[in-house]
């Protein structure tokens, strides 16, 4: 692994998600790094602002059949099918390894009802380690016809209702772009006691083969993701930042210092990198180094003033 | 764990037969961690598209830490590695996955269908290190044709190793399958067969082994994002239920426990 060779001693990286302080803005997309380990031999993982696992969910789950994945112009559609260890293998294998790196460790959650998701954040709650719940509202719920938790608003507020209730540490909702406003679904977890939202997860896609006819992924439709989808990640990042006052996380084909700081100035108090760490797997250090250089040359006093800098008109 | 992201000079870029190119890369921290079965991931290009890395075997390395890569331009990523000159810097992440398990040199056998070969080279070399270039590992070639078989048997005829061809259309060696070859090796549950190829010729060698009793690993191939783990994006389907992951649990399996849907 290369050597640390930004210094960062004097400068000030710090944010903070309510209570939760980051010694800078730099996360890494769930999903995306896996549960860290994969990423020792290339990332100094002592160094992020937190790590965000893969979606956890109370029963193990197998994944979708493949293929799983496929490239598209500048990014990628996905239908893993929300594959893991599910919550009691992730407390036993994967926690002890995660609460020793030093750095907040959120943990991304998923369910089927909004029970699912009380009980994940109570089991959570149990577990030291756990710095703050990230809420995956894009999943179908079962109970109510399949239709996505986050594409209506009162059942988002319900979701984080639960998960407030279910744990103390601080409460992440996730929001997805697949929605005609996306800022009535921010507000209604806000007034849920949300207390940051993060944004986007991936927009629903599709490829096809033309040879075969047949859909590119087995799940026919699936998740797109990487540099393609910045634009709008931006455009959403900035339309929720006017309309809620808790701490925003934006996410969305982020690949370098400069698109993290576009996101900043939309109103983002940090970001995380997704698909990007696929290609560099050095990414999320790379966008981290980008910005303390940027911090350091421009003489700001601290990252946070970017935060919400944009200028317009 | 010791994968390692470098940018590296490309040495050597070859056309050895039409649209297959061997490119031989200056990397030695990458060839002196590598065993055989292993893969890296490799960047075709500079900017954002295509954008994800491409997996491709490694398919030899020599003691200078070179390492080649040996492939088919079948799409754009290869198009691009394809036209790469030399001196030009790659970046590759690797080694990654798991390799074969080496048994001994005698009672080895590996079956390898078109660019399949690709990383049997490199376990061809190992078995004949192990044994002091004694005993030669059995090497069963397969292709379409002349034109694309004998382009890929030259290294180890090189090597000293007796390759025994098998062409569909019968325009060199055995008209006919892989698998008929194998049948002619009476091979035993002592033998081990090593195979990479076109997944239909993989899951023939899969059942024959399996109805002879001769253990069988093979290296599968899907589509990939990261190469390490992460994305879980490449899952093959187990016999016991459930999914593997290629890249990292893979990409050489035991056959028999591997799904074979055919
Ligand atoms: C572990 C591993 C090792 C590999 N080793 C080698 C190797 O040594 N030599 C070699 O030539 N190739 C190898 N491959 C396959 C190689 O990665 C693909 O051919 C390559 O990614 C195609 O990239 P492209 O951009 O040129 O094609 P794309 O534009 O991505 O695709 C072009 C066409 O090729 C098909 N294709 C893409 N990937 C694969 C694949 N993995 N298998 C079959 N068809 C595919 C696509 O469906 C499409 O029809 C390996 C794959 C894996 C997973
Ligand atoms: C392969 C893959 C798996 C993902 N898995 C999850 C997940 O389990 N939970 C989740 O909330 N988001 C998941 N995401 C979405 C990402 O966290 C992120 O929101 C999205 O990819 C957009 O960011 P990017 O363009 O930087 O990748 C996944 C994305 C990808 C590409
Ligand atoms: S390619 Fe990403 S997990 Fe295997």
């Amino acid at each position: 692994m290369e050597p640390v060779n930004v210094k960062m001693d004097e400068l000030d990286l710090r944010v903070s998600i309510g209570s939760l302080k980051l010694q800078n803005p730099v996360m890494t997309a769930s999903g995306t790094f896996g549960y860290a380990r994969e990423f020792e031999s290339y990332v100094h993982l002592q160094r992020l602002g937190a790590v965000v696992v893969k979606g956890i969910s109370l029963e193990p789950r197998a994944g979708n059949p493949p293929p799983r994945i496929f490239e598209t112009a500048c990014g990628m559609l996905n239908a893993i099918g929300l594959e893991n260890v599910g919550v009691d293998r992730f407390i036993s294998e994967k926690m002890p390894y995660l609460s020793a790196l030093g750095v907040p460790v959120i943990v991304n959650i998923l369910g089927d009802s909004v029970d699912e998701y009380r009980q994940l954040a109570e089991r959570l709650a149990e577990s030291p380690g756990v710095a703050a719940i990230e809420v995956n509202i894009s999943c179908p719920n079962v109970k109510k016809g399949g239709v996505a938790f986050g594409t209506d608003p009162q059942m988002a507020a319900a979701v984080t209702k639960a998960v407030k209730q279910g744990c103390q540490v601080p409460v992440i909702v996730k929001l997805s772009p697949n929605v005609t406003d996306v800022t009535l679904v921010a507000r209604a977890v806000e007034e849920a006691g949300a207390d940051a939202v993060s944004l986007i997860n991936t927009l629903i896609g599709m490829a096809i083969d033309l040879k075969s006819r047949r859909p590119r992924l087995a799940n026919v439709i699936g998740g797109l993701s990487g540099p393609a989808i910045k634009p709008v990640a931006l455009r959403m990042v900035y339309q929720v930042a006017q309309a809620v006052s808790i701490p925003i996380i934006g996410i969305g084909g982020i690949a370098s210092a400069e698109d993290a700081m576009e996101f900043l100035l939309a109103g983002a108090c940090a970001v995380q990198v997704g698909t990007a760490s696929f290609v560099n797997p050095r990414a999320t250090e790379d966008v981290l180094d980008g910005i303390a250089t940027y911090v350091r040359e421009q003489k700001l006093e601290s990252v946070r003033d970017l935060i919400g800098a944009l200028r317009i008109g | 764990m010791s994968q390692i992201q470098q940018k590296v000079e490309l040495i050597q870029s070859e056309v050895i037969a039409a649209g297959t190119v061997r490119l031989t890369l200056n990397a030695p921290d990458i060839a002196a961690a590598a065993v055989p079965g292993q893969f890296v991931m490799v960047q075709t290009a500079q900017g954002l598209d295509p954008l994800l890395r491409r997996p491709f075997s490694i398919h030899q390395i020599n003691s200078e830490g070179l390492l080649q890569i040996l492939f088919k331009v079948v799409g754009r990523g290869t198009e691009r590695l394809a036209q790469c000159r030399t001196g030009e810097q790659l970046s590759i992440l690797g080694p990654l996955g798991n390799g074969f398990n080496l048994g001994e040199s005698g009672n080895a056998c590996l079956v390898g269908g078109g660019m399949g070969i690709a990383p049997l080279l490199f376990l061809a070399s190992r078995f004949l290190q192990q044994s002091h270039g004694g005993v030669t590992p059995r090497v069963i070639l397969g292709a379409r044709n002349r034109e694309e078989l004998v382009p890929l048997m030259g290294d180890f005829l090189a090597l000293g190793i007796e390759v025994l061809a098998a062409t569909d259309d019968g325009s060199f060696g055995y008209h006919g399958l892989v698998t008929d070859v194998l049948k002619t090796l009476n091979l035993t549950s002592q033998s081990s067969v090593y195979s990479c190829g076109p997944k239909p010729m993989m899951a023939a060698v899969h059942h024959l082994c399996q109805k002879e009793n001769i253990p069988c690993q093979v290296s599968v191939e899907t589509v990939m994002a990261c190469g390490m783990g992460a994305c879980l994006g490449c899952a093959v389907p187990l016999k016991a239920g459930g999914y593997a992951h290629v890249c990292s649990d893979g990409p050489v399996f035991e056959a028999g426990e591997l799904l074979w849907s055919l």
